[in-house]
């Protein structure tokens, strides 16, 4: 009898290995651990059936409130989109599943294909030459394009616009304690005059706020100085912007999660990381590359592999083994099932969206869309000052809070759409929003 | 796995192909109907994409087809035996993947209130409890990625706890020459320079040449344990305590933490902290590479450095993210964790509880002692010990016969067999590394020993056939050399 579900073995299997091996017992094998460290309890509750688990995860489940139950207008690099049936379908089955890492490219074609064509998918969307097979998510792609302009230009600086996502900057500056960088911080508008000694300035468009940024000039600078420019973006605002590629950006990297990804709460996501061909030797992570079979059969394998950790050790551009490619193979389906047309209508449903949310909020007394700039999908909302969030919460509706960063726009809410976004959202959030502000009146006139 | 004919779709391709690119089956104008368009342009023309966006258009039947056949030409655990050293590749419970996707779990923004994630929380700091208890260490974070990730989380907390402490003249960070390839990469990320220890004949660092070395510009040693070599270490508390002596930390890589659930504790035997691999040891899904996650186990000395946001158990029994922590290192990423992973395991921990899980460890050793008293006979063993759940050949001898380690590798695969791992660790000459896990059956061990046998005695008599492995693959080799000296790393019309 097995305590473990999952055990194929039967006392007769057990008793046929151990006398196989010529031992009595499993303990016969662990004479090399001292006995005083070994069998110590681990506190691990009982174990419970298929049934009971399965009862009590949905319990725990249930105490959460999910993002669909009501109006939801939280967003930034994790976003809210609509998942077509056949993702998951597709994506999740066992045989891409539950293989790992393609070493044998023999029996690993579906990966390797899959792979490749995210990567193909990625560069077109991004207008770059290279994209690698994945990274973490956003915030540690960010460090690794930061690490890869370090090396490229034999600088240890590296100048970030404050309208990026503080998570992103935060892990930027987590990493940058590694290898001493010194991380200058800068409102976008001043990332150019900065340029100097730096190895690379990073922007991102649309910015932490929602703002669209003129990205030309910044790179121009950028390369005056023999700096980088890394653009940090967003899959589907490539979709209708003028990609990083275009507007002179050398590496590009955007958190994939809305390209089909679940937003479960922080992860497994997707880091995506792409750039000009010169920089390819000094990419992160597994690339994969086609190639021909020796029958001359098209195939693919991972590829440039001198720059990983398992062939160059300490010296490899990154210690990255493990990475998110059943993620990028979820992005790679969700682009195929949308095509173009698909994409672009997802992200300016998600703008014409955010306009009209804007629209309708400004004409509530005391409400403004808080800066100036032109913006995609999501916006910065000024309000009179006050706890409004809990109200908002009252009445089911989530949104996203101010920037940490800009204190400009601290007494502010960051609110984003998407496809998703309703009609009836938009005039729930004003209506509730409305009666908050009313409702907080009437105790002073009490 | 297909090895059939793909029925021809009619998409031409650029060479003989297993399957057309989703860019060769694109007709301009075909498009499915998922989202709504947008009938107005809210786009400041300044802004506005010129650059043609080159996605292919294709019908949703077409991106079924096509993704399906590519699945089909992948091994993975659901289909068969994959024994790859070091990656436990054991069987992912389905129960865990419907739990990961409760919509009170995937459809959960990492940034909504606390007052809404009450279940989330509360399953994160029980999931933190349990591998506490199972690593007997003090706290954990549960933010590192991959088991990579978490070794450059942890040196960095060594960073920070020498440089607490007013030490900064460490430099020096120790690997034993059996170590993972991340080992050094993440001492080196750390602006750490890497002194590699060898190993002794049994199998073990050696712990004269690792005396030799230490220091007091000593930041601690990589240890992992089991090693590579599938062996424990014999005087692995000796080697702490001579780390420890010099002001060093010890970091455990619990890559081969399949091996001690139950049978012992990282704590107990002198580590300062270990992560695990959630992918390997508590059976998530590898997902073809990743995604997997690497929670990071230390005790308490290191925990004021642990990454923030850490999730907290209040006194009211509530749940709560905590941003109080000054001498953390920050975040190493931008959310809590890999949320959908760590669901899976907290359910697979549940599933088997404190019985099953040590039960698995047990099974495994005694799997893979099994497969090594069957297989003995015909190939080298790298150092002839009992192993715990893995074990190192060396195809030293099949190698002088004519056929090396990847010769085998791909007559495995004929053989209806994923590969071992092969030619890691470095230390062993034509390795293979060889897992089976507790989840196979005895009669697939035997088969599989019987395959290594056969193939063993294929090289003693014809081994220019073994050399022509894979025939009943999809492909026959691939030109690997050709792939990296002309790069095509992207389609192009």
């Amino acid at each position: 009898m097995s305590s473990n579900p999952y055990s194929p073995h039967t006392d007769a299997d057990r008793a046929a290995m151990l006398a196989a091996i010529g031992v009595h017992s499993v303990d016969d094998l662990l004479t090399a651990i001292p006995p005083e460290a070994r069998g110590a309890g681990m506190g691990v509750p009982a174990g419970m059936t298929e049934a009971e688990v399965t009862l009590h995860l949905t319990a725990i489940a249930a105490q959460n409130t999910a993002a669909g139950a009501g109006p939801f207008f939280l967003g930034g690099p994790v976003q809210r989109r609509y998942i077509p049936a056949a993702v998951p379908s597709l994506a999740l089955r066992g045989e891409f599943l539950t293989a790992y890492t393609p070493y044998q490219p023999e029996v690993s074609q579906g990966t390797l294909q899959a792979i490749w064509e995210f990567q193909s998918l990625v560069c077109e969307l991004f207008a770059l030459d290279v994209a690698n097979a994945s990274m973490y998510e956003g915030g540690t792609a960010l460090a690794e394009a930061a690490f890869m302009a370090v090396r490229a230009t034999g600088r240890k600086k590296v100048v970030v616009a404050s309208e990026t996502f503080y998570q992103f900057k935060d892990t930027l500056r987590t990493y940058a304690q590694g290898p001493d960088l010194e991380i200058i911080e800068v409102p976008t508008a001043e990332l150019a005059a900065n340029a100097d000694g730096a190895a690379c300035l990073i922007v991102q468009h649309p910015d932490a706020a929602g703002g669209l940024v003129d990205v030309r000039p910044i790179a121009d600078a950028a390369h005056a100085a023999g700096a980088l420019c890394v653009q940090v973006t967003e899959p589907h605002a490539c979709a209708v912007l003028e990609p990083p590629g275009a507007l002179g950006a050398d590496i590009a990297i955007a958190e994939g999660q809305p390209l089909g990804i679940p937003m479960s709460f922080g992860g497994p996501y997707l880091g995506i990381l792409a750039c000009a061909a010169p920089l390819v030797r000094q990419m992160p992570g597994r690339i994969v590359g086609r190639t021909q079979d020796a029958r001359g059969v098209r195939g693919f394998v991972n590829t440039l592999q001198t720059r990983e950790q398992h062939i160059r050790r300490e010296k490899a551009t990154s210690n990255i083994c493990t990475n998110e490619a059943i993620a990028a193979i979820t992005a790679a389906v969700y682009l195929g099932l949308l095509g173009p047309q698909g994409l672009r209508a997802a992200a300016s449903r998600g703008a014409l969206q955010a306009h009209a949310l804007a629209e309708r909020l400004a004409r509530i007394a005391g409400c403004s869309v808080a800066f100036e700039r032109p913006f995609l999908d999501r916006f910065a909302l000024r309000t009179p000052p006050g706890d409004l969030l809990d109200a908002l919460l009252a009445d089911g509706i989530v949104v996203g809070l101010g920037l940490r960063d800009d204190p400009e726009l601290a007494d502010t809410f960051i609110l984003q759409c998407t496809e998703l976004t309703t009609d009836d959202d938009i005039e729930a959030l004003a209506l509730s929003l409305g009666r908050a502000l009313a409702g907080r009146r009437e105790p002073v006139r009490a | 796995m297909r090895t059939q004919v793909v029925p021809d779709v009619g998409a031409k391709t650029e060479s003989p192909a297993l399957e057309p690119l989703l860019f060769e089956l694109h007709r301009e104008g075909r498009s499915g109907r998922h989202i709504r368009d947008a009938a107005t342009d809210v786009v400041p023309v300044a802004f506005a994409r010129k650059v043609p966006l080159g996605l292919p258009e294709l019908s949703e039947l077409q991106v079924v087809r096509h993704f399906t056949h590519l699945s089909q030409l992948n091994y993975a655990v659901d289909t068969g035996f994959y024994p790859l050293g070091s990656c436990t590749m054991k069987y992912n419970p389905k129960v865990n993947d419907r739990a990961a996707f409760l919509p009170g779990f995937a459809d959960l923004h990492p940034q909504q209130p606390d007052e809404t994630i009450q279940g989330a929380l509360r399953l994160m700091v029980e999931l933190q409890e349990m591998l506490a208890g199972i690593t007997g260490m003090d706290s954990v974070t549960l933010q590192p990625a991959a088991g990579a990730h978490a070794e450059f989380t942890a040196i960095l907390m060594f960073k920070a706890y020498h440089h607490a402490r007013g030490d900064r003249k460490r430099r020096r960070v120790i690997v034993p020459d059996s170590a993972h390839g991340t080992n050094p990469a993440s001492a080196a990320m750390c602006g750490f320079d890497v002194t590699t220890v060898r190993s002794d004949e049994r199998g073990n660092i050696d712990i004269k040449a690792l005396e030799d070395t230490l220091g007091d510009d000593v930041v601690g040693l990589m240890l992992t344990n089991p090693n590579t070599l599938g062996l424990f270490e014999e005087r692995v508390r000796e080697v702490c305590a001579a780390v420890h002596k010099v002001g060093g930390l010890v970091y455990g890589d619990g890559a081969n933490m399949n091996a001690l659930m139950g049978v012992a504790r990282p704590g107990d035997l002198g580590l300062d902290c270990v992560h695990i691999n959630l992918h390997k040891t508590f059976s998530t899904p590898h997902g073809a590479g990743g995604p997997g996650a690497g929670p990071l186990c230390v005790r308490a000395p290191l925990e004021p450095y642990l990454p923030s946001p850490r999730v907290k158990r209040n006194a009211d029994g509530s749940f709560a993210r905590s941003l109080d922590h000054p001498q953390s290192v920050g975040r190493v990423r931008s959310f809590l964790g890999s949320f959908g992973v760590l669901v899976r395991a907290y359910t697979y921990m549940r599933s088997l509880g404190e019985e099953g899980l040590t039960e698995a460890s047990r099974d495994a050793i005694l799997a893979a002692n099994y497969l090594l008293s069957r297989v003995r006979s015909k190939y080298e063993v790298a150092y002839d010990r009992t192993c715990m759940h893995e074990f190192v050949l060396s195809a030293a001898k099949q190698k002088k016969q004519g056929a090396s380690a990847l010769d085998i590798a791909k007559a495995l695969i004929d053989e209806g067999f994923h590969p071992p791992t092969v030619y890691f660790p470095l230390i062993v000459a034509e390795s293979m590394m060889i897992e089976p896990t507790e989840t196979e059956p005895k009669e697939t061990l035997d088969a599989f020993a019987d395959a290594l046998l056969r193939i063993a005695e294929r090289i003693e008599k014809e081994p220019e056939k073994v050399r022509e492995a894979p025939l009943r693959a999809p492909l026959r080799r691939l030109d690997e050399v050709g792939a990296a000296r002309k790069p095509v790393l992207r389609y192009r019309r």
